[in-house]
């Protein structure tokens, strides 16, 4: 009866943003007050039901009801009651019921918090997350509808795969879905902006905190799956250039631009199109993203069950949404005014830089994420696109971005001085260059490639101590300011964790008997043996090392081989001894010998230096996006009109 | 027409090539063995064990060898399009590959559901099958007068396989 009950809700709930999508948008169109103010309830509404839906599908979990299909699928009896729930979304259809609850709970955020904006605004912006959210719920009903119920109903369930049973799967999904649903809203300011011909500061300044806030759950999304794959899959890397892996950066590299390219638009009125059509793209690519997730066009560790006809429909929803959006641009952008004119040495023209960088950075991820589709399409055979491909050229476009974190904030809007900006950063240069010379040296043995790296890191953190202090001159920075400073600081420290991880780590392979020792970046692994082990839904072989650096023991290690009964592959779950400094990682690979007792095992042991750094400048960036989104000028009431003049004059004086 | 319908342009070139893609599976990978002469083995067939089957006795003919298996599930998907076309006479000979089977559970199989094959080879421990890259069962290769693969079919052959790939190729091998 529940499953029923929710089935009903978001059936319900369909025609309920199909009214979203129409009514306040015509309202606002017609100037009818009365159609615009139907816009915040009916967001309350769509909002509710959807949770309601989305709530007796997790009581379905919870109480383990094998009569629906979607349930039987993807959990069991047996599995602990956290995994039982996020299990919830392990599948297709839940992870899309996932999808549209954060889409309408977005859609509530901006009812909510949208006091200080013009009812036509708000209105126009419901109306078109209403439009997105009635394609969204249409997909979900006709195509993955996961109330289908299994009659006779399972006596079991088929268990989630082991990988995800993990809490990995609690947080990283949920995270990552806010980010790429979050990009939903800049895209319905900018739709909302372009339908009303209003692109001016106003419109940038409240995009501004919701595309900041997406931003950074992506961040920690994207993150947190590095992380979860680093020590779940048992590989020891951190980020392998896998499809599903680059349709979540993609919009994240996108969003990083547009994150920028508003500045420019609220603080001088400029780059207006280029911003409406980031918006556009960054929107675009989490589509694109869940086009290439779910309709199997491509190969990936990620792709679980796939269907075609998801995937047609996806790429239609695809099609109207984007195709509406960019012939409304083709329309509205040549008549929008160019904003104020900048010089050749300015902030302005730094950030541009930073954009195309970005830009075209994301191309280059989308050219190899979609290179093996196109030449099977021109029947040229089958290939596969790997990371030498996307190391070799993505990362010659971040460098020259390094460079410019330190200039660009230090540049004035409009008209810079090139000598103001060398006297004020020839300090950090020198910084740069010494880190070059002697940090690898400290590190280890020197290499051109640390050596680039960690000069850029001096060179960024350097900039970032003066660039303070001239702020300071100049009076308390806001919070925006300091949010901007804790993300370009994150930037650094995640630079320093991917060059000494992808200069310095060890790995090694082993055969080990019990007994035996092995020793990788000074630290040493004795072998003690492996035992048995029952965990609730499975069985695991627990390998037992004790870890010694320098003579002294310090601590025992704990790698599992776990069983999760027939039909599963077994699971490999490394043990970890993390610092701020190195992570060091056992796994327990084969049993070789596996009819002895106390026989040998293969053994892989790693020494990952500073690969912690990856995370955790990830974090910074994102409590910086934080920082930046709570800055009080986003809740100041603005009079759309009258702001744009006044926001131009400041700009100057508030750079 | 403006610079700002670039944008429109690139996508809709986007989306076409998505649209292909949909149709395309990135997980069929083109057999090696077309276009290449049949591995020969010498197997007992399965209804009389004292008989022997070897693909060199197929030559001069246009043939369809169908590899299956008692217990494999999309086998008795596929089979009744196999039994139908070989009613009609539309297939040319097809023999069977009984793969990693037991004589009795074959036998009985082909009993219950129809035998549209010339004979069936029988490969109890699956020698045949690695030859020819066997790695699911159902799968089926069309081999020329010959003895050349000309065509492999990996899972099951659906009516649309039969009347889009192997019919026409049929038709065209004998001339």
């Amino acid at each position: 009866m529940i499953p029923e009950l929710g089935h009903f809700a978001l059936l319900l709930s369909l025609f309920v943003a199909l009214a979203m999508g129409i009514l306040p948008l015509v309202g606002a169109q017609r100037n009818h007050p009365q159609w615009m103010a139907f816009a915040r309830p009916v967001t309350a509404l769509s909002f509710l039901l959807i949770a309601f839906s989305f709530a007796c599908l997790t009581w379905a979990f919870y109480t383990n009801d094998f009569t629906v299909q979607y349930v039987a699928a993807h959990s069991n009896s047996q599995m602990p009651t956290m995994y039982r729930l996020s299990a919830v979304w392990g599948g297709h259809e839940g992870s899309l019921l996932l999808w549209v609850l954060m889409l309408a709970g977005w859609a509530g955020a901006v009812a909510l918090f949208s006091r200080q904006l013009p009812d036509a605004m708000v209105a126009r912006v419901l109306g078109v997350l209403g439009l997105v959210l009635f394609g969204l719920l249409a997909f979900v009903l006709f195509t993955s509808n996961p109330f289908e119920r299994l009659l006779p109903g399972a006596e079991e369930g088929r268990s989630l795969n082991p990988l995800l049973q993990d809490p990995g799967l609690v947080y990283h999904p949920p995270l990552l879905y806010m980010g790429y649903v979050g990009m939903s809203v800049a895209f319905a300011f900018a739709i909302a902006a372009l339908i009303a011909g209003q692109l001016d500061a106003a419109w940038a300044r409240w995009s501004r905190p919701w595309t900041t806030v997406a931003w950074l759950f992506l961040t920690l999304g994207i993150a947190l799956g590095s992380w979860w794959a680093y020590y779940e899959l048992g590989w020891g890397g951190w980020w392998f250039w896998d499809p599903v892996e680059n349709a979540s950066f993609m919009p994240w590299l996108v969003a990083t631009a547009l994150i920028h390219s508003l500045a420019v638009t609220e603080k001088r009125g400029s780059f207006k199109n280029w911003t409406v059509l980031l918006a556009i793209a960054a929107f675009s690519l989490s589509l694109l993203g869940t086009f290439l997730v779910r309709s199997g066009v491509l190969t990936s560790v990620h792709a679980f069950a796939t269907d075609p006809s998801r995937g047609l429909f996806i790429l239609i929803l695809l099609a109207i949404v984007v195709g509406s959006s960019l012939m409304l641009f083709a329309a509205r952008a040549p008549k929008v005014s160019l904003g104020g004119a900048f010089a050749l040495v300015s902030r302005e023209t730094f950030l541009l830089i930073n954009n195309v960088l970005l830009v075209v950075a994301c191309g280059a991820v989308l050219l190899g994420t979609l290179y093996p589709l196109i030449v099977d399409a021109f029947g040229l055979g089958k290939i596969s696109v790997g990371p030498p491909y996307f190391n070799t050229v993505f990362v010659p476009i971040m460098l020259p971005l390094l460079v410019l974190v330190a200039i660009g904030p230090v540049a004035r809007w409009k008209h810079a001085d090139l000598k103001v900006i060398l006297v004020k950063l020839w300090p950090a240069a020198a910084v740069a260059l010494l880190a070059g010379i002697a940090l690898p040296l400290l590190a280890g043995e020197w290499q051109a490639y640390v050596a680039l790296a960690l000069a850029l890191v001096g060179w960024m953190v350097a900039a970032l101590v003066l660039q303070t202090i001239d702020r300071m001159k100049a009076g308390t920075p806001t919070a925006s300011w300091w949010g901007m400073q804790l993300a370009h600081f994150g930037l650094a420290a995640f630079v320093v964790g991917v060059a000494m991880v992808s200069n310095y780590q060890e790995e090694r392979d082993v055969r080990m008997t019990p007994g035996e020792t092995v020793t990788v970046g000074g630290h040493s692994f004795k072998f003690l043996g492996v035992r048995d082990a029952a965990g609730p839904n499975y069985n695991a072989s627990v390998g037992s090392f004790e870890l010694t650096r320098d003579g002294k023991v310090m601590r025992m290690l704990h790698p599992e081989k776990r069983d999760y009964g027939p039909g599963s592959m077994p699971m490999t779950e490394a043990a970890i001894d993390a610092s701020l400094a190195r992570d060091v990682y056992v796994s327990l690979g084969e049993p070789l010998d596996a009819d002895k007792e106390n026989g040998a095992w293969a053994v892989r042991v790693y020494f990952k230096p500073f690969v912690d750094w990856i995370w955790g400048g990830c974090l910074l960036m994102a409590l910086g996006g934080l920082l930046a989104a709570s800055d009080r000028r986003y809740r100041l009431k603005v009079k759309a009109q009258a702001a744009t003049a006044n926001i131009a004059n400041k700009a100057g004086a508030a750079a | 027409m403006n610079k700002f319908t670039l944008p429109l342009i690139a996508f809709v070139a986007l989306v076409a090539l998505l649209a292909v893609g949909l149709n395309l599976n990135p997980r069929e990978v083109p057999s090696p063995l077309i276009g290449k002469p049949t591995p020969d083995f010498k197997v007992p067939q399965l209804h009389n064990p004292d008989a022997t089957f070897s693909p060199k006795e197929m030559e001069g003919k246009v043939w369809l060898l169908n590899v299956w298996a008692s217990w494999c599930v999309s086998c008795r998907e596929e089979h009744p399009v196999i039994v139908e076309y070989a009613k009609k006479g539309l297939l040319p000979p097809v023999v069977g590959l009984n793969y990693k089977d037991k004589r009795d559970d074959g036998l009985r199989w082909l009993a219950r559901f129809g035998d549209p094959y010339l004979l069936s080879a029988f490969d109890a421990d699956g020698r045949v099958g690695i030859d020819y890259g066997v790695y699911g069962v159902p799968e089926s290769y069309l081999i020329d007068k010959a003895g050349v693969i000309r065509f492999k079919q990996i899972g099951p052959i659906t009516p649309a396989v039969m009347e889009n790939k192997i019919l026409p190729l049929v038709k065209e091998l004998n001339q």
